[in-house]
């Protein structure tokens, strides 16, 4: 459990036992086990990445290899009781339309996502003039997946024009869990729970 | 178990049936040749059924009694492999309407003395598997912990899980589809005309005398074999490359090493397999369509389904192409099933789930190792 990212940690702590759950862009299905064995979750996964697909499958997991923007569409409203999607929101060409088909196919859905208004990316910015490279979002300018940067408060702008509700929200800085005082500075990831 | 005469290699059992074909016929009593490998556990909560494809056959892990080769699917199935006799019990039947001990057009019609021929009714996928119940019955096995094919086997495991979903646990479908397109119903009729066409065929009378349409099977397979390979994996193995010669003959010799290559497939097919069952297996691939036979929605057939589905397609497979798989995922997402997907990478065509591609034995096993406890 220790193993776990902590904005994963954070979800899976979440998570109401027995339920069923939808991990989106679930990488090696390392939530969705935890989820598994400590809750009894029946868990499902999307995944881009083949490699990522075929280590989850061979941990026993049902894990479908898709696309968040496109293979959404394909699950009928209602199914889950949570939609996950961790670290993904800032890679789909509509975020937007992935928001509202998290809470069609979920009653409630899990979003982390790293804060582009931290204070260290702001100064990374402000004093180097380059594209921030930090330890949430280390890659260059050009190779990075995250073609929809955001940050908390257009976060809550995004949820608010939508009409959602958040349910709870928790920030981190490094692993360390802080105060939603000032969380657009502070926060380096964010993670909401929401609901319609 | 051991003594059990029903288990074992080379097994062949007559059921009476009769069977209600899709065709409206009523076909009975009807052979079934089939192997057993491992030991079935008292509790029965072990068995794998392991369905083949067109030119397939039950010798999934033994040697072939006419070719002398190793079993076809070696790689899965064997100690230490995914599909394991140690722990798993395994069976493999030869499909009806195929030509390895199974009722086909060269068994012999009760009723006449003679060999069925064309007079065989048309069969479907659907009435393969209702004769693989009926076997499985007699093994008076209720449950299959999982069923698993590619290509026409994939298309079996389907019917499986949507005409006895309460008899499956896991389904496993490789490099397969829900129906069959109008190009791969297209190259079935071109090895079907190839046949039909050789003066020897003789409207499929031709068990009498031994001469076989040899030719236009050999055409078929020749055909059918380019579709289970990739542009990149010929170009590859055989490129521009003369075959044992150092220029062009200027004739029709098999100038080429691919012309020698597909020869060599044709031929050494004639062997081994009957130009009838040929048509006959075609016909119901190409006849194949599970949505049809659920009302024109694919996920009715898998409704409330409490199987677990894995599908594996392979990216250089133009014959069953990704999509296809992908029309079944979503028809599984649809119905609510616990379903798996994974386009796996490999240069080998659609023939790559029976090839050396380490990430499907890896997926296979941890799918099945999940569902069998």
């Amino acid at each position: 459990m220790s193993m776990l990212r902590p904005d994963l940690a954070i979800i899976a702590d979440n998570v109401a036992p027995s339920t069923r759950a939808l991990d989106i862009g679930c990488g090696d299905g390392t939530l969705m086990a935890e989820l598994r064995q400590r809750s009894n979750v029946d868990a499902r996964g999307l995944e881009l990445d083949s490699v990522n697909v075929a280590t989850a499958v061979a941990k026993g997991l049902s894990v479908i290899q898709g696309d968040a923007d496109t293979d959404l569409a394909y699950y009928p409203d209602g199914t889950f009781d949570y939609a996950i999607l961790s670290q993904t929101l800032q890679t789909t060409r509509h975020p937007q339309k992935v928001l509202d088909e998290l809470l069609r196919i979920g009653r409630h859905a899990f979003v982390s996502f790293p804060n582009f208004a931290y204070w260290r990316v702001r100064w990374s910015l402000m004093w180097g003039g380059r594209m921030p490279m930090t330890a949430a979002l280390p890659v260059m300018w050009y190779e990075t997946q995250n073609i929809h940067q955001l940050t908390v408060d257009d976060f809550r702008a995004l949820v608010a024009e939508l009409g959602l509700t958040v349910e709870n929200a928790w920030f981190l800085t490094g692993d360390r869990r802080i105060s939603p005082a000032a969380a657009n500075w502070r926060a380096e990831h964010a993670v909401f729970l929401l609901k319609r | 178990m051991s003594d059990d005469q029903r288990y074992g290699l080379a097994r062949n059992i007559t059921l009476a049936g009769p069977l209600v074909l899709d065709g409206g016929v009523q076909l009975g009593p009807i052979d079934i040749a089939y192997e057993t490998y491992g030991t079935l556990r008292p509790d029965k909560s072990n068995a794998i059924l392991i369905c083949h494809a067109l030119t397939g056959d039950q010798f999934v892990a033994s040697t072939h009694p006419i070719t002398g080769k190793t079993g076809w699917w070696t790689r899965m199935v064997g100690p230490g492999k995914p599909i394991d006799p140690e722990r798993h019990f395994i069976i493999c039947a030869n499909v009806l309407g195929s030509c390895m001990g199974s009722s086909g057009p060269a068994s012999t019609d009760q009723a006449t003395r003679l060999p069925y021929a064309m007079r065989f009714p048309v069969i479907t996928i659907r009435d393969m598997v209702r004769a693989q119940a009926m076997l499985v019955d007699h093994l008076r096995i209720p449950v299959l912990a999982a069923v698993i094919g590619g290509s026409m086997g994939g298309m079996q495991v389907l019917e499986w899980a949507a005409t006895y979903p309460d008899r499956v646990r896991s389904a496993l479908v490789i490099a397969s589809a829900a129906r069959h397109s109008a190009q791969n119903i297209a190259f079935h009729e071109v090895g079907r005309q190839a046949i039909m066409a050789d003066p020897n065929w003789r409207n499929g009378d031709y068990y009498a005398d031994g001469t076989v349409p040899s030719a236009g099977l050999a055409v078929a397979r020749m055909a059918a074999h380019i579709t289970y390979l990739s542009e990149i994996g010929l170009t590859e193995k055989f490129g521009r490359r003369l075959q044992a010669r150092d220029a062009k003959s200027f004739g029709f010799d098999a100038d080429f090493q691919v012309e020698s290559y597909l020869r060599h497939q044709g031929i050494s097919f004639v062997d081994r397999f009957d130009a009838n069952s040929y048509l006959y297996i075609t016909r119901a691939m190409d006849y194949f369509d599970l949505a049809e036979e659920h009302g024109g929605q694919l996920a009715n057939a898998f409704k409330g389904s409490a199987t677990r589905f894995c599908l594996i397609s392979f990216d250089s497979d133009w014959l069953y192409p990704t999509p296809e798989s992908r029309l079944i995922v979503h028809a599984l997402n649809a119905a609510g099933a616990a379903a798996s997907f994974v386009e796996l990478s490999s240069p080998y065509g659609h023939d790559a789930f029976l090839l050396d591609v380490p990430e499907m034995y890896r997926v296979v096993d941890g799918f099945l190792r999940a569902g069998i406890a």
